[in-house]
């Protein structure tokens, strides 16, 4: 009887809960969250600044500026806007605004082709305005739809009409629509970075070689970090910016980074983008004596056992000592390899291109000094460095860095004993990539870099390295240990460490196997004489 | 007459052959990490060099427990009687049939050449390979022992001078096997543990 009362009390209980349950369950089903899951909280096109048709960059700028105050003061302070870099170790101003390199050489008198790389609209020769803050290209670094384009010769300015250029030449090209870029735009990516960075030197993959657009969308094989199916690094992961200013600097690297892994809250002024600042200083679990070779050896030495490794050739040499030869009819002439590539050109001269390239090894200490076209130079057998490298076994700071060499001849004031800033890019009279004519072109451009040019040129030997620290290969494609302990291995040219195979003591060799041959002859020779005596007796 | 004497007993049997087979082994691959050839490779050799030289510590703990809890330790002893007279057998009376003139017992089954000889190896070849490979294997370690400033050349050179003199040993020894009563006595007896002698 109880057990009835109890299973109805129960009916009774469960209906009234369900009938003041049924429509609360149906008032929560109602606001669902979005399925979209951004990573940003602001969605651009919403924003009126941005509904409206952009004629130039600049005006693009103005309205980021509307909510991004600080941005353009941000940009103003950094190596990306300046293109100048006062080097603390050596003094040295540095940037592009005063370097010469071994490739293109020098920006002075090119700037409306150059600074199609520049963050910023309207660097057309050396009176540009580095205060200005709608001058400031936001877009260059935070386009997300890759429509965004600066071409050369434009002076950093993006086409947003179809423009004949050069004038006259009846090439054409084509405007683009600032306002669905400037709609879309997000955080950088390796499509923003490589826009330039991929294409230093003036081409895809020229100057790096370990940066060239196989790494905007690479295999793990390629790069073990950026992977695109993987970890999918873009360049901010290891390169992280504050305030605008993005870490990790060639002019001033960091060869050994003794500071360990980053940790939160650590008090830390170094350089975020060094493998040790993620991986640590004790990285090799199962080897523990690999960590001992990672005291003197670069983790990149073992971890990127070949450059340009994406199927995109680096320019190896360059020799301007042979252009400017034309052809029969007076024309530029051009010579491409049997994959295409550019061997020779009149108005550049004489290339050299590979693709998965050695390195080559040098002690380095992150100490770099350059030969500024205002130092003197006494021409020799030897290469000219470019920059030199510090670095010794015995310095303390150095570690074996792997490095592209680059090495050309580049025009050279044999009387002021300079190099020279000529003026190549440009649709003028003196331009040399248009006319072909040294003496024209290295007037031009030395005027405007400032500098005295004796009238006389010749041509220098140089030679410029560039740290390679991109295309880290999976673990298993590190260098195996005989690529080192061997008689002439990667590290041959090493001087100050002993490297056991390549170190041998030759004497303590010699000297052995002798000793060894001798106690087989005595062996051999008293094994005979016992048996030609026992057959005696 | 002959009569035979039981010299080696299972254990010193075993230890003589897995460490003969050990150094062996050690051997090609230390020469094959030496770069004198390519068998292994460099890397392989290392590291099945490493795994053959800690069998070895392993084996030769319980030998030397072996020869102590036994006292066959003492078989080791130097002694100076009858050098000359073994040295002489082996330069002049092996070829004309002398007779040998050192009886084995269970008590003495070394010669006095070669107890010299394996002392020698025990005392000097041995601890010299031992102490420069320890130091390799525990390369990484030498900052934090204290030994930062030692120079890897040293330990180098050192463990190759000690891989020549255990060569040139090996080929001596296993030559000097067919010194015996019978050219096969010595290898039967280290077989079988029993010795023929005169």
């Amino acid at each position: 009887m109880s057990h009835l009362i109890t299973r109805v009390a129960l009916a009774l209980c469960c209906g009234v809960w369900l009938a003041a349950s049924g429509p609360t369950l149906a008032e929560e089903a109602t606001p669902e969250p979005k399925p979209l899951k951004l990573t940003t909280t602001a969605d651009h096109t919403k924003f009126k600044q941005l509904q409206k048709t952009f004629n130039s960059g600049p005006e693009v700028t103005k309205a980021c500026l509307e909510c991004h105050t600080e941005a353009a003061g941000q940009i103003h302070r950094t190596k990306h806007w300046k293109w100048e870099y006062l080097n603390p170790e050596t003094k040295q101003t540095l940037g592009k605004k005063t370097v010469v390199n071994n490739f293109c050489i020098s920006i002075a008198s090119n700037y409306a082709s150059c600074t199609s790389c520049h963050v910023g609209y309207g660097w057309k020769d050396a009176s540009f305005d580095f205060k200005s803050e709608e001058n400031v290209d936001c877009l260059a670094c935070h386009d997300t739809t890759g429509n965004y384009k600066k071409p050369p010769g434009f002076a950093g300015n993006p086409v947003v009409k179809d423009t004949e250029f050069p004038p006259g030449s009846g090439k054409i090209v084509k405007g683009i629509d600032l306002t669905k870029i400037a709609q879309k735009v997000g955080k950088t990516s390796r499509d923003t970075c490589g826009a330039c960075h991929f294409n230093g030197g003036g081409g895809d993959g020229v100057k790096h070689g370990d940066m060239d657009t196989s790494l905007a969308a690479p295999t793990k094989e390629v790069d073990v970090h950026m992977d695109a199916e993987g970890l999918d690094f873009t360049c901010g992961t290891c390169h992280s910016a504050s305030s605008h200013d993005v870490a990790g600097s060639r002019y001033s690297p960091t060869a050994q980074d003794k500071a360990g892994a980053r940790v939160r809250g650590k008090a830390d002024k170094g350089n975020p983008a060094t493998c040790v600042a993620c991986h640590g200083n004790g990285p090799h679990k199962k080897e523990a004596r690999l960590n001992q070779h990672a005291t003197k050896i670069a983790c990149q030495t073992c971890h990127i056992p070949t450059y340009a490794r994406g199927g995109v050739a680096t320019k190896l040499t360059w020799d301007w000592s042979t252009a400017g030869k034309r052809d029969k009819d007076g024309k530029h002439i051009t010579l491409k390899d049997a994959k295409g590539r550019i061997t020779y050109e009149s108005r550049k001269g004489d290339f050299t291109l590979a693709e998965n390239v050695k390195p080559e090894y040098v002690w380095f200490n992150g100490r770099v000094d350059y030969t500024l076209v205002t130092d003197k130079i006494e021409k020799s057998e030897q290469r000219t460095q470019i920059n030199k490298l510090g670095g010794s076994a015995s310095d303390g700071k150095s570690m074996i860095w792997p490095m592209k060499v680059f090495r050309g001849s580049q025009p050279y004031d044999p009387v002021n004993k300079t190099l020279v800033t000529p003026h190549t890019a440009g649709n003028d009279d003196t331009g040399y990539w248009k006319n072909l004519d040294w003496d024209k072109a290295i007037t031009v451009g030395m005027k405007d870099s400032g500098h005295p040019y004796s009238g006389k040129m010749e041509f220098l030997k140089t030679e410029m390295s560039w740290p390679i620290t991109h295309m880290v290969a999976p673990k298993e494609k590190a260098l195996g240990c005989v690529e080192c302990h061997s008689k002439d291995g990667r590290l041959a040219g090493i001087q100050g460490i002993y490297i056991p195979v390549r170190d041998n003591n030759r004497l303590v060799d010699t000297a052995g196997w002798a000793i060894v041959f001798l106690t087989l002859l005595g062996v051999f020779g008293h094994g005979a004489l016992r048996i030609v005596t026992s057959r005696k007796h | 007459m002959s009569e035979r004497i039981y010299v080696f007993k299972l254990f010193e049997r075993f230890w003589h052959w897995s460490q003969a087979g050990l150094i062996i082994f050690l051997m090609l691959t230390a020469f094959d990490i030496h770069g004198t050839y390519t068998i292994f490779g460099f890397e392989k050799a290392v590291a099945y060099h490493t795994i053959a030289a800690w069998t070895l510590i392993g084996l030769w703990v319980f030998a030397i427990f072996w020869h102590f809890t036994t006292g066959e330790w003492k078989q080791y002893i130097p002694t100076t009687e009858k050098v000359v007279a073994m040295a002489q057998y082996y330069l002049f009376g092996i070829f004309k049939n002398a007779p040998h003139p050192f009886r084995l017992t269970q008590l003495r089954k070394h010669n006095p050449l070669q107890r010299l000889a394996y002392l020698f190896i025990l005392v000097c070849v041995g601890p010299l390979l031992w102490i420069t490979g320890g130091l390799y294997l525990f390369y990484d370690k030498w900052a934090a022992w204290g030994l930062g400033n030692l120079p890897l050349e040293w330990v180098a050179t050192g463990h190759t001078v000690g891989a020549f003199m255990m060569l040139a040993f090996l080929i001596a020894h296993v030559y000097l096997t067919t010194a015996g009563h019978t050219p096969t006595a010595h290898i039967k007896a280290m077989i079988t543990g029993w010795e023929e002698v005169d």
